[in-house]
């Protein structure tokens, strides 16, 4: 028998240890399978006034961006009623993983509607898994739902953030000197054409000679990108920053740095400049979330038609609101700006009224027209508006 | 020379599972740190990952695009390479599929989807096999290489995705045009796991013959010991690595094909979900075994299939389950230094003279010279 040591121990100090870890563990296992059943039965039986609803977010919750933006709509409504629990899935990329989250969700948390809030899980993931489970509610961030085409426990939400938009495009040619504005945006996609279209008309509504540049990064987060084309707009002038990206943290930074002006999207930035930040478009979820969690604890389903399959609004409806002014804005601006929130209150503003010519001189809203937030062609926008200055290919 | 063997056997085995249960442990302390229960985190990812069929099938899902993108790596570091182009070749795979599955679409179900694998595998293994090539006779850093493709195979992803091959109804994410419903590779009979899990665990075998059982892995391998060595001996380096680059691009292509035409039916921009990165992680715990591969693959599947339930019970942060996953990795890694280290595991001197430890090298067999 040798006498050789494994890390200084005999061979028999190492045998005992491996068995009393495996006993250990063994025990262990053994007790977390109780306390699992327990808990199980214990959300079994009060299940009757309790209800549990699912949030997936594609990034991080506390992104200063789209994902944080629902993460407090949920966490709002989470503290607002007590007969609510959520439980919260972040950084769940759009692959299979969204499927096997919504299906954890309602399997093992036996959540009665999901939340899966980023626009690429809808199809195929939320479309495969209401088919699978035509008992729960999905709710979906985006708005793709086709009635007779998609299932009936499938509905979809979203805000005219352009409304927004177009009272920070108020502020921002109001506070800027040069009268260049600076636009970063992810992707020419029509969501995002929109604001940067209302942003720019909201600012010539004010300012006509204003200009808004705007450079596409390719990318919902690039962040080397973001900063390289947030520094080179400073470099060319531009005084004031936005951007629609899912983070808009380093855009935000970089024009602090750099001592100009931003105003934000998506979450309130305030904190990451405080002098620049003059007022940003926000999501307000809250309000959102609370009507669906009382409509589902009300019994009220998608399937019958009691909640309704396409849910839009703006800022008459809450769904979104304007940051607080910053210190950079003057009385002047926020009475411009103000008088605008209140024609968006009460319905008497449309952004895309005739005539809107796009830049390249094309007539895109003839002056008889007048296109309401609800119009499908707002849906389909593939123009930037006169004194936007960028490409959309 | 009976005990040499076993020994060896099981410290081939023991070091790992002894890595992954040192991780468990040192995860154990970080749950602490951050305020769970480590048992209960342990009891959870054990239920969430293997406890029970329904998430045992999550696992497979999770695990069956790991073990095809591991072999991508794992093939080539038995010839010495180290690739790491696994996510451009899974992305070129799925550019292919869909290519050709639009392109053929009106043919029989059967034809367009063997026609998609086949023009996947060709994409991928191009793109890798270009790697091979470039080394070969550029000499030009494979690793390097094949990182900087990656972003190339993403950039071009994006390109085509929103410009000529964009689904004009496609309006806010971009994407092709989808494949037909017909067209598509369905689920294994009985559960919801796709094909693509029996097409990795194939493959695994395949490899694992290829490069254990056959003379073009024994050339491979001798290759990737000493490469002098073999070409003294009159081996086709070049051919051998390119063919291995090619095989291994193939197999992430397949799985870009799988992803395309089980799970998105398009290809868009959540092709490039980060399986590449994993296959890496995946083929490094193997130690480049393609069996072992299929092995850890599911091990990394059920990592990742409990990251859900750490954030939803125990309100850990979201990174925790790449903390997890870290933690594996560089722990295993760490246990690669201790092959031959441990006195246990090394073989009793017959006489005084302690032979050294043969080195861990896969090619330590003899060359034989034809």
């Amino acid at each position: 028998m040798s006498n050789q040591r494994f890390l200084g121990l005999s061979r028999r100090q190492v045998i005992r240890g491996l068995l009393a870890t495996t006993a250990f563990g063994v025990t262990a296992k053994l007790g977390t399978g109780c306390s699992r059943s327990a808990s199980e039965g214990a959300s079994g039986a009060d299940g009757s006034d309790s209800i549990t609803l699912g949030f997936i977010y594609v990034g991080p919750k506390d992104d200063y961006g789209y994902n944080q933006a629902h993460a407090e709509g949920a966490a709002g409504i989470a503290a607002k009623y007590n007969w609510l629990t959520i439980v919260e899935e972040a950084n769940v990329p759009e692959t299979t993983s969204v499927e096997e989250s919504m299906r954890s969700m309602i399997d093992l948390d036996g959540a009665v509607a999901v939340f899966p809030t980023s626009f690429g899980y809808f199809d195929p993931h939320i479309l495969k898994l209401a088919e699978e489970y035509p008992e729960v509610q999905f709710f979906h961030c985006g708005g793709l739902y086709q009635d007779g085409v998609h299932p009936k426990n499938v509905g979809s939400y979203y805000g005219y953030i352009d409304e927004a938009q177009y009272v920070s495009g108020i502020v921002a040619a109001m506070t800027s000197k040069t009268g260049k504005l600076g636009f970063i945006a992810a992707k020419p996609i029509p969501q995002v054409l929109r604001n940067i279209n209302s942003f720019t008309l909201g600012a010539r509504s004010v300012k006509p000679e204003t200009t808004t540049q705007v450079i596409f990064t390719g990318n919902w987060a690039e962040p080397v990108k973001e900063a390289e084309a947030a520094n080179s707009m400073a470099d060319q002038g531009i005084d004031v920053l936005t951007c629609h990206v899912d983070s808009p943290k380093v855009v935000m930074e970089t024009a602090e740095r750099r001592g100009i002006f931003s105003t934000g999207y998506h979450a309130n930035q305030a904190e990451l400049a405080a002098k620049g930040y003059l007022t940003g478009a926000e999501w307000d979820w809250t309000t959102v979330y609370s009507k669906y969690a009382e409509d589902i604890r009300a019994g009220k389903t998608l399937t019958d038609g009691s909640i309704p399959h396409v849910v839009r609004g703006g800022i008459k409806e809450g769904f979104c609101k304007l940051s607080d002014y910053g210190p950079a804005v003057s009385a002047e601006a926020k009475q411009a700006a103000d008088a605008a929130l209140a024609q968006f209150q009460d319905g008497s503003l449309v952004i895309y009224k005739g005539e809107v010519k796009d830049n390249t001189g094309k007539v895109v809203v003839t002056s008889a027209e007048e296109l309401k937030q609800q119009d499908p062609k707002l849906e389909q926008m593939n123009y930037l508006v006169e004194g936007v200055i960028g490409s959309v290919s | 020379m009976v005990t040499h063997v076993w020994r060896r056997k099981l410290e081939s085995a023991c070091l790992p599972i002894a890595a992954v249960l040192a991780s468990l442990v040192l995860f154990g302390i970080f749950c602490a740190v951050v305020g769970a229960n480590p048992f209960e985190v342990y009891g959870s990812i054990w239920k969430a990952a293997f406890g029970r069929w329904t998430s045992f099938q999550n696992t497979l899902i999770r695990a069956a695009p790991l073990m095809l993108s591991a072999l991508c790596t794992a093939l080539p570091a038995r010839l010495g390479l180290v690739i790491i182009g696994n996510e451009g070749a899974l992305v070129v795979g799925g550019i292919g599929a869909v290519a050709l599955g639009l392109g053929i679409s009106t043919a029989p179900p059967l034809v367009v989807q063997i026609g998609m694998a086949i023009a996947a595998m060709v994409a991928g293994g191009l793109w890798i096999g270009a790697v091979g090539a470039l080394r070969h006779y550029r000499a030009v850093n494979e690793t390097i290489s094949s990182l900087l493709l990656n972003y190339i195979a993403i950039a071009l992803l994006n390109h085509l995705v929103g410009g000529p091959m964009r689904d004009p109804s496609s309006l806010n994410k971009p994407a092709t045009y989808p494949i037909a419903a017909v067209n598509m590779l369905q689920s294994i009979p009985g559960t919801r796991v796709h094909w693509g899990l029996v097409y990795g665990l194939v493959a695994c075998v395949i490899a694992y013959f290829l490069i254990q059982r056959t003379t073009f892995g024994f050339a491979a391998r001798t290759a990737g010991g000493n490469i002098r060595a073999a070409r003294i001996a009159g081996l086709p380096v070049g051919k051998l690595t390119v063919a291995i680059c090619f095989l291994a691009g193939s197999c992430a292509g397949l799985a870009g094909m799988v992803e395309v035409a089980a799970v998105h039916g398009t290809a868009n921009e959540s092709l490039n979900a980060g399986y590449g990165y994993g296959g890496i992680l995946v083929a490094f715990i193997a130690r480049h075994n393609p069996l072992a591969a299929a092995l850890v693959s599911v091990l990394v599947g059920g990592i990742l299939a409990s990251g859900g339930i750490l954030q939803r019970t125990h309100g850990l942060p979201d990174a925790t389950v790449l903390v997890f996953q870290g933690l594996v990795f560089l722990v295993v890694l760490y246990s690669e230094s201790l092959y031959g280290k441990l006195p246990f595991f090394r073989e009793k001197p017959a006489a005084m003279v302690a032979p050294p430890a043969p080195p861990p090298s896969p090619g330590q067999e003899p060359v034989v010279v034809s």
